[in-house]
């Protein structure tokens, strides 16, 4: 046997995880990404940021947020199934908890405005809160494709003093918004403070957006011990960027638990259908960080297609790419259709309203129960859906 | 020896026209048509010093509007990297002045960097610009380069410290890209503002100095001169293709003559 891989040691001083990650970026933001990675390695040892961030998670988030067994579904699908429930933390998602400890990081590194990206809005909503939250102002980029499919969202952004700025290029959806949230922090490096929403981007985002989503792992292994006592044997989430995913992941990686992350596979295996980048992906360099990617055969990055507006995104994090690398971590696609059925199945049988991202991992792990009969299951609820009602509608009305 | 690195710093050095800075006009490969650009290159390079040949990307994170569409509609027109090359390799012996690739990181890695190096050598490329990669993740990039006495260009900015200008601009061959602003493409300078500037990049780095980012107009070249080895002119230069103006004629407009 190999010696076994200390899940720690990663990212190492390049901000690689193995041979994925590092820093590509234009040479106007290098300086400011070292200061945030020295800014934030201070702040994440430092006992008084570490203390207001957990009374802040605490009392403005509403952590920690429950472990729930989920009777019916267990029933339904002839396994035991718990659910890590992000969609209880405050504004809605996992995304919060990354959102907080950023904006937490840019008031102590003396920033004097927030900028965003998001997709389903879910971060952007985190970020204007939590912008709010420490008095900075803030603007989130939002492809104008999203910011139709995800209105509630845009008015809640709005009702939090952010302004939101529509992205009509590109692809109109996260990767446009991404390049345009990095273009604005290009123009001013050193008052603006980037906040970005999941484990991509350059070195130190990878990292510091984990460190600040460990927090929903940490708190279900201790939960689902004490349940149980003993360990899941299995742990699932969706991938977008795949922030929820490493959150919860992390804190399981060195135990002998199986971890599988699920990919949108939209409607269909060709390029430009899907956004399923781990499982059909190729290695190449995207928004800063070498990672598998959606691209053709000349390193043009393709468009993606997702019903969820959250995981339609032609990137993913490195530490998934160096996860799936190893054999540590499966990586699974799962279909709209299978998404938007799941998502059906939990609100009837549980009485929970998940993200559409969030259905990927119940149709995920519904497809495991059927292979592991009696299996223990722990799946990331990273969200809430009331932002999808208008897919809702379009998905009832047949539109695919 | 020479290599093609030392010929392009000398092509900046003594440029065409004693008066001026160098004129390196940027183009978008492929752009606007993909049927025009081996000739539109030779013709250029009649009057420009050197050409900064621009490989089209899907997400040109330091480009402003004009070069992103223009970068758009060449892919759509089915621009590709091995085009580019073969374009350039087709027409060496008539391209009158060095050129220089300017791309993104991911289409060069999709081609191979040691194949890169390769087919850019025996298309008279003289080196590579690559806003995306920094000092520290170019490496083996900088060891395949050699290989072939190619330049990589570095990049600097108005708000790089001087420690690490320094050991931007170590070496000799080729020239130092410096970014007139701290933002994107696109933009309208101010060339009073960043004297000081270039009189810091040129007091530290010990090649040649080419301003880029916002040069638009002969003004712009004009007050530049004695401050910069060269000037750098994309979109302005792209905007002039997209209007029909004649592009020789654009560039010797640039130095006022
Ligand atoms: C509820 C929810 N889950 C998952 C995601 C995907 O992001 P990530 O993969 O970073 O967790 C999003 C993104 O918007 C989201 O809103």
């Amino acid at each position: 046997m190999d010696e076994p891989i200390d899940w720690n040691a990663w990212p190492d001083g390049q901000g690689r995880f193995g041979p994925f990650g590092g820093r590509y970026v234009p040479e106007t933001l290098v300086p400011a990404l070292e200061r945030l990675e020295q800014e934030a390695k201070a702040a994440l040892v430092d006992d008084g940021f570490l203390e207001t961030l957990a009374g802040e998670l605490a009392a403005w988030v509403g952590r920690p947020t429950p472990l729930t067994p989920a009777r019916r579904l267990s029933e339904a699908w002839g396994a035991e199934v718990w659910l890590k429930r992000e969609d209880l933390a405050h504004t809605g998602a996992h995304k919060v908890n990354n959102a907080l400890g950023q904006c937490l990081l840019a008031k102590r590194m003396g920033a004097t405005q927030i900028i965003a990206e998001t997709g389903a809005g879910q971060h952007g909503v985190a970020t204007a809160a939590a912008a709010a939250r420490v008095g900075l102002p803030c603007i989130v980029y939002m492809g104008a494709v999203d910011v139709e499919r995800q209105a509630p969202n845009v008015r809640r952004m709005q009702a939090f003093g952010t302004e939101v700025r529509p992205v009509s290029h590109g692809d109109a959806t996260l990767r446009a918004a991404i390049d345009e949230a990095l273009r604005h922090w290009v123009s001013d490096p050193a008052g603006v403070f980037y906040c970005l929403g999941s484990v991509v981007g350059p070195h130190p985002y990878p990292w510091l957006v984990r460190q600040f989503q460990r927090v929903l792992g940490v708190e279900a292994r201790t939960q689902f011990v004490h349940a149980t006592g003993v360990l899941p044997d299995v742990v699932m989430a969706c991938v977008g960027g795949g922030s929820n995913a490493m959150g919860l992941f992390h804190p399981f990686l060195a135990d002998d638990v199986a971890i599988v992350g699920l990919e949108p596979g939209g409607r269909g295996t060709g390029l430009g259908e899907h956004a399923a980048t781990v499982a059909l992906g190729t290695p190449g360099v995207l928004h800063g960080t070498y990672s598998l990617l959606l691209q053709d055969p000349f390193g043009q990055v393709q468009e993606t297609h997702s019903v969820s507006a959250g995981l339609d995104y032609s990137g993913v994090g490195p530490e998934h790419a160096f996860l799936h690398h190893t054999g540590r971590a499966t990586y699974e696609v799962v279909p709209d259709e299978a998404a938007m059925d799941a998502l059906y199945e939990l609100a009837r049988l549980e009485g929970i309203l998940c993200a559409v991202e969030t259905a990927h991992a119940f149709a995920g792990a519904k497809r495991w129960a059927a292979g592991h009969p009696g299996a223990r299951i722990l799946i990331g609820c990273s969200g809430r859906g009331d932002k999808d009602l208008p897919i809702l509608s379009a998905w009832e009305a047949g539109e695919r | 020896m020479t290599t093609p690195a030392l010929t392009l710093s000398a092509a900046i050095r003594s440029p065409k026209h004693p008066g001026s800075p160098a004129i390196m006009p940027y183009v978008t490969s492929g752009w606007p048509t993909r049927e025009g650009f081996g000739d539109l290159l030779v013709a250029v390079s009649q009057q420009a010093d050197a050409i900064e040949v621009g490989v089209p990307f899907s997400d040109p994170m330091a480009d402003g509007p004009v070069i992103q569409r223009t970068s758009r509609e060449a892919i759509e027109a089915g621009t590709t990297l091995p085009w580019i090359l073969q374009t350039l390799a087709a027409r060496k012996d008539e391209i009158a002045c060095p050129t220089v690739l300017m791309s993104y990181l991911n289409p060069l890695l999709a081609h191979g960097i040691d194949r890169l190096v390769d087919d850019a050598f025996a298309a008279g490329v003289s080196g590579f610009i690559v806003p995306d990669l920094p000092l520290e993740e170019a490496t083996a990039f900088d060891a395949a380069c050699a290989r072939r006495g190619l330049a990589r260009i570095a990049l600097v900015t108005p708000v790089t410290p001087d420690e690490r200008l320094r050991r931007l601009t170590a070496g000799e061959g080729g020239f130092v890209y410096a970014v007139t602003v701290t933002g994107i493409t696109g933009g309208d300078l101010t060339p009073g503002d960043i004297h000081d500037y270039l009189a810091r990049v040129r007091a530290i780095a010990g090649k040649p100095v080419c301003a880029g980012f916002g040069i638009r107009r002969a003004e712009h070249v004009a007050a530049l001169a004695g401050h910069a080895d060269g000037c750098i002119v994309g979109t302005a230069f792209l905007e002039a293709l997209g209007r029909g103006d004649d592009p020789q004629a654009f560039v010797a407009g640039l130095r006022g003559t």
